[in-house]
């Protein structure tokens, strides 16, 4: 038997404490096989080690709430016995290394965690996250994390509906990949992971097992360097085909009443999902790995445990029902194979070639794993009103904005993603968010991913907050109910007490927004360091927010429809300039405090805007996020080419009020006497209301002196992304 | 009129035409896996978008050699009618029963976006409802959509006036030879398009262009 060294351990990213744990539970020293369970089983991946204490203090629970965090994804009740499953992970160090396939097999994973549980999966979103346009290395990772995505995605058949794209220096050597899958199930066929009983066996699917992603998780649990390309073998390659196939083999064997528990074979592959499953079940499972289908010769019993081979399922079956899963699979020409049996002992013993390679306790993998309560030191957030040049023409700066990294048109991204199979896309992307329909139904989901990490820096508790607030905002816009969220949560390394701070503090921000607007957290995945030579990034909790529309044909769009409407600001104004895009892109200055949001007036605002469309008074709203007021003003005229004469209303200085990020605001547009009506009603329930001017012409004109045509804007608008792209022969992947 | 829709391993337009025959015919269609060798009895047969096995090979090039594709071509040969949209127009040119290839589109990327058509030609069953010259919109969705033919069989196409869709002025999404974007076979019971008119069908999609082709069917078919 192979001993174990103190290097070894170290190699397999355990600490000396932990090792010592581990001698603790094991009551003896461990196989090479059962350290290389433990690694990844107690890799921060897999564990939660460093965030799980602070993750229970989210709000779980809802009257819709079917499932919360714990299961491959989350599950809430929209209603006629249907419900929504989503969840969003992270993808981030596998992309950064080989962004082709490190994006595509991200989209696999979180697919595979959607229809693993019964759903078939019906909206991609996805929140990428690069480095400065200019760095050498940024067109290159855009150009394959974008072809990855699609690749994957396209070839499933699922719509990529949506998403979000940023630059910043802080992503340089850390890019993020946040993908997230919502699919679509009956409520009585659910299916959860619990393994439940003993004497069942226990069946593989899907691909072949080779030697691809050893360890993955672990390099997900550690900081990148110099030497991280060398970590390419690591990254697994996709095969959409098989997934496709996969899928529909699932769902088909998921209608009959076959299966017990299943599971897909993400992180950590074959270990965490037989761990996990007979954890949940508080069974054992006993697994024979000449048995497991593999693709490479000679594979050791370590190999197999810790490969990450994609396309890969483990169920298990009521007895006896092996022969008609089979005929399944094979109808699929997908391998199948059983591989194992569930037992009563709760420990997880593993056998290859005749010989026990592992024996040990379940809950030594899960309950028994580490959880830190890491210190944190608390920093003061940023605050103070940036100063700014009152001189600075407001039309030529938004031009300038419309045209700059983070806020021109992504057409370029989406128009490779194929975002209308299926047939139910209501609100393609470009829109506050995307609306996919329940197949065969007027109802429809919203759609929508969020987080502005320039505020979460200077102060990250505000920023989880306003991250909660955008998204349930954006699915507000169109008129759906916002109803669950899944966090994907991106930070640097948590051993270092600052970082933590902004983790422990974006998840209190997350948590106070989800409470106070009733929009509970179903699930999630938190990736933590992501820093390259010591540099973290900005604190990135994305969130992925689902709502439901009942009548898919009172969906509200951004852009202006006819000359004549009235132009109305829901919401306050102050003119909260700091960490704003105008101060980033306009004077070149990252400062101040980030915007507070005050979410009894969001809930109140937003309540009312909803109601509106829901009514059917209201067909044209957009919510006002970066770039401020006229840079939304202006999306909603680029759409249709339709202007809009405007004024400055209730603030002295035009900038601040242009382009101040003051959270909890709406533009709409309605026809005058509607617009009257409803202003008069927002002054009646204490809202702030404004009339800014009338819709019509083909320029942006501002107090009836200074314009600009549409057609000037929009053209930056749209051509930033593609000459940007242009601008360099793209190293080639692969 | 009764239809069938192919279903290859990895088709993913399979059940979107599905639902538009259903949608427009009322009835619904059979749904034929690849490895049966024989066709119900049908007028209709629609070979799907997607991506039949993967398409690691070149588009449609191992569909075209699926059991199920004997039938097709039996039933083509026969006079019955065949519709193939993007992936399914692919396979029809691996399978020789339309002429020229469609090629990687010319900006080596995949494009997803709704373009701008003419209708070319109307003496079809599949497009006798449109107008000449009619302007329509379609969605594409495609990474290898550019259609390409020597001069020769270009040339016979258009003189044959066997193309039935162009792409509009400005609008070739893919590099496509003579902005073509449908063909018709010899004997005018095949059709070939990358653009989808199975997903512009239902007003709240955000179009009803494709309506007319299935209204052109039903009328040829009944």
């Amino acid at each position: 038997m192979t001993q174990i060294t103190a290097a070894m351990v170290r190699e397999h990213g355990l600490s000396d404490p932990e090792y010592a744990r581990i001698l603790e539970l094991m009551g003896r020293e461990p196989t090479f096989v059962e350290l290389g369970i433990f690694s990844v089983m107690w890799s921060e991946h897999c564990s939660y080690k460093s965030t799980r204490a602070h993750l229970k203090k989210l709000p779980t629970k809802a009257p819709w709430v079917i499932q919360g965090p714990g299961e491959n994804a989350g599950v809430i009740d929209i209603g006629d016995g249907d419900a929504a499953i989503f969840k969003m992970e992270s993808h981030n160090h596998p992309s950064f290394i080989e962004p082709y396939q490190g994006a595509a097999t991200g989209v696999g994973g979180i697919m595979r965690d959607v229809f693993t549980m019964g759903a078939r999966p019906i909206a991609m979103m996805n929140a990428l996250r690069f480095g400065e346009p200019d760095h050498p290395k940024t067109r290159h990772l855009v150009s394959g994390v974008v072809s990855g995505i699609g690749g994957y995605g396209n070839c499933m058949g699922v719509p990529t509906v949506g998403g979000e794209v940023n630059f910043h220096k802080s992503y340089n050597g850390n890019i993020l990949v946040n993908a997230m899958c919502v699919g679509l199930a009956r409520q009585d066929k659910i299916f959860l992971s619990a393994a439940k009983g003993a004497g069942n066996p226990v069946v593989y699917v899907g691909s072949k097992t080779g030697r691809d992603g050893i360890h993955g998780a672990t390099m997900a649990s550690a900081e990148f360097d110099d030497a991280s390309e060398e970590k390419r073998p690591t990254v697994q390659v996709g095969d959409p085909f098989t997934e496709k196939l996969l899928l529909e083999a699932c769902l088909e064997l998921m209608a009959t009443d076959a299966i017990i528990a299943i599971q897909d074979m993400g992180a950590a592959g074959l270990t965490s999902s037989s761990a996990e499953m007979g954890d949940k079940g508080g069974s054992g499972i006993e697994l024979d790995l000449d048995k497991v289908p593999q693709r490479e010769a000679n594979m050791t019993a370590y190999e197999m445990m810790l490969s990450e081979s994609q396309e890969r399922m483990l169920a298990v079956l009521k007895p006896g029902r092996e022969a008609q899963a089979e005929a399944i699979f094979k109808k699929w020409e997908l391998d199948f194979a059983v591989i194992g049996i569930t037992t009563n002992t709760n420990r997880l013993v593993i056998k290859h070639k005749g010989k026990v390679e592992a024996d040990m306790p379940i809950t030594a993998l899960s309950d028994a794993a580490p959880i830190y309560e890491r210190p944190y030191t608390e920093r003061k957030p940023l605050t103070g009103e940036p100063s700014y040049d009152k001189k600075k023409n407001v039309l030529a700066s938004l031009k300038t904005i419309l045209a700059s990294p983070d806020m021109a048109s992504r057409r370029w991204v989406w128009e490779q993603y194929d975002h209308t199979v299926m047939a139910d896309t209501v609100q393609v992307p470009g829109g506050d968010a995307a609306v996919v329909r329940v197949h065969g139904s007027n109802k429809a989901l919203a759609i929508t991913t969020d987080v502005t990490p320039r505020y979460c820096r200077p102060d990250p508790f505000e920023g989880g907050k306003q991250a909660v607030a955008e998204a349930w905002r954006n699915l507000t816009a169109v008129g759906a109910v916002p109803l669950a969220v899944t966090d994907n949560l991106n930070y640097g390394n948590p051993q270092k007490p600052e970082i933590m701070w902004e983790i422990v503090a974006g998840i209190d921000g997350i948590g106070a927004a989800c409470r106070a607007l009733d929009f509970p957290v179903i699930g999630g995945n938190c990736s933590l360091y992501n820093e390259t030579n010591g540099e973290g990034i900005l604190p990135t909790p994305a969130i992925g927010g689902v709502g439901l529309m009942q009548d898919v044909t009172k969906m509200a769009t951004v852009g202006f429809k006819r000359a004549g409407d009235v132009v109305i600001l829901i919401g306050e104004t102050k003119g909260h300039l700091g960490q704003s895009i105008y101060l980033r892109e306009i004077e070149g200055r990252e400062e101040g405090a980030a915007p507070k949001v005050d979410l009894g007036i969001e809930k109140k605002n937003g309540d009312f805007v909803r109601k509106l469309i829901q009514a059917g008074r209201v067909d044209t709203v957009h919510d006002v996020s970066d770039g401020g007021l006229l840079v939304a003003v202006a999306e909603m005229a680029m759409v249709r080419g339709i202007g809009a004469s405007i004024g400055l209303a209730g603030l002295p200085d035009a900038i601040p009020f242009w382009f101040g990020e003051d959270q909890a605001r709406y533009v709409i547009a309605a026809p005058p006497a509607e617009a009257e009506k409803i202003r008069t009603e927002a002054q009646g329930a204490g809202i702030t209301v404004a009339g800014l001017g009338k819709t019509g012409g083909d320029t942006i004109t501002l107090d009836d002196k200074d314009s600009v045509k549409i057609a000037a804007l929009k053209d930056g608008f749209e051509s930033w992304f593609p000459n940007f792209m242009a601008g360099e022969e793209i190293p080639v992947t692969n | 009129m009764k239809s069938a829709v192919i279903v290859f391993p990895a088709s993913n337009c399979d059940r979107d035409a599905k639902v538009a025959l259903e949608q427009m015919t009322g009835k619904t269609p059979h749904m034929v896996w690849h490895q049966d060798s024989e066709l119900p009895d049908v007028d209709l047969v629609v070979l799907p978008g997607g991506f039949s096995y993967g398409d690691y090979l070149r588009c449609g090039a191992m569909a075209s050699q699926s059991a199920v594709m004997k039938s097709v071509k039996a039933h083509a040969d026969k006079g019955g009618m065949v519709l193939g949209v993007c992936n399914g127009f692919q396979v029809l040119t691996e399978s020789h029963m339309l002429p020229g290839a469609l090629m990687r589109n010319a900006g080596l990327k995949f494009v997803c976006k709704p373009v701008g058509l003419e209708v070319e030609e109307t003496q079809s069953g599949f497009t006798r409802k449109y107008e000449h010259g009619q302007r329509v919109t379609f969605p594409v969705a495609h990474g290898e959509g550019s259609y390409f033919a020597d001069e020769e069989t270009l040339n016979r196409l258009e003189g044959e006036n066997r193309v039935a869709f162009r792409y509009a002025k400005g609008e070739n999404p893919n590099g496509s030879a003579r902005n073509i974007a449908g063909i018709l076979s010899e004997k005018r019971n095949v059709l070939g398009l990358m653009p989808h008119p199975e997903r512009v069908v239902d007003e709240v999609l955000g179009g009803t262009d494709g309506r007319n082709l299935f209204h052109s069917l039903i009328e040829t078919l009944s």
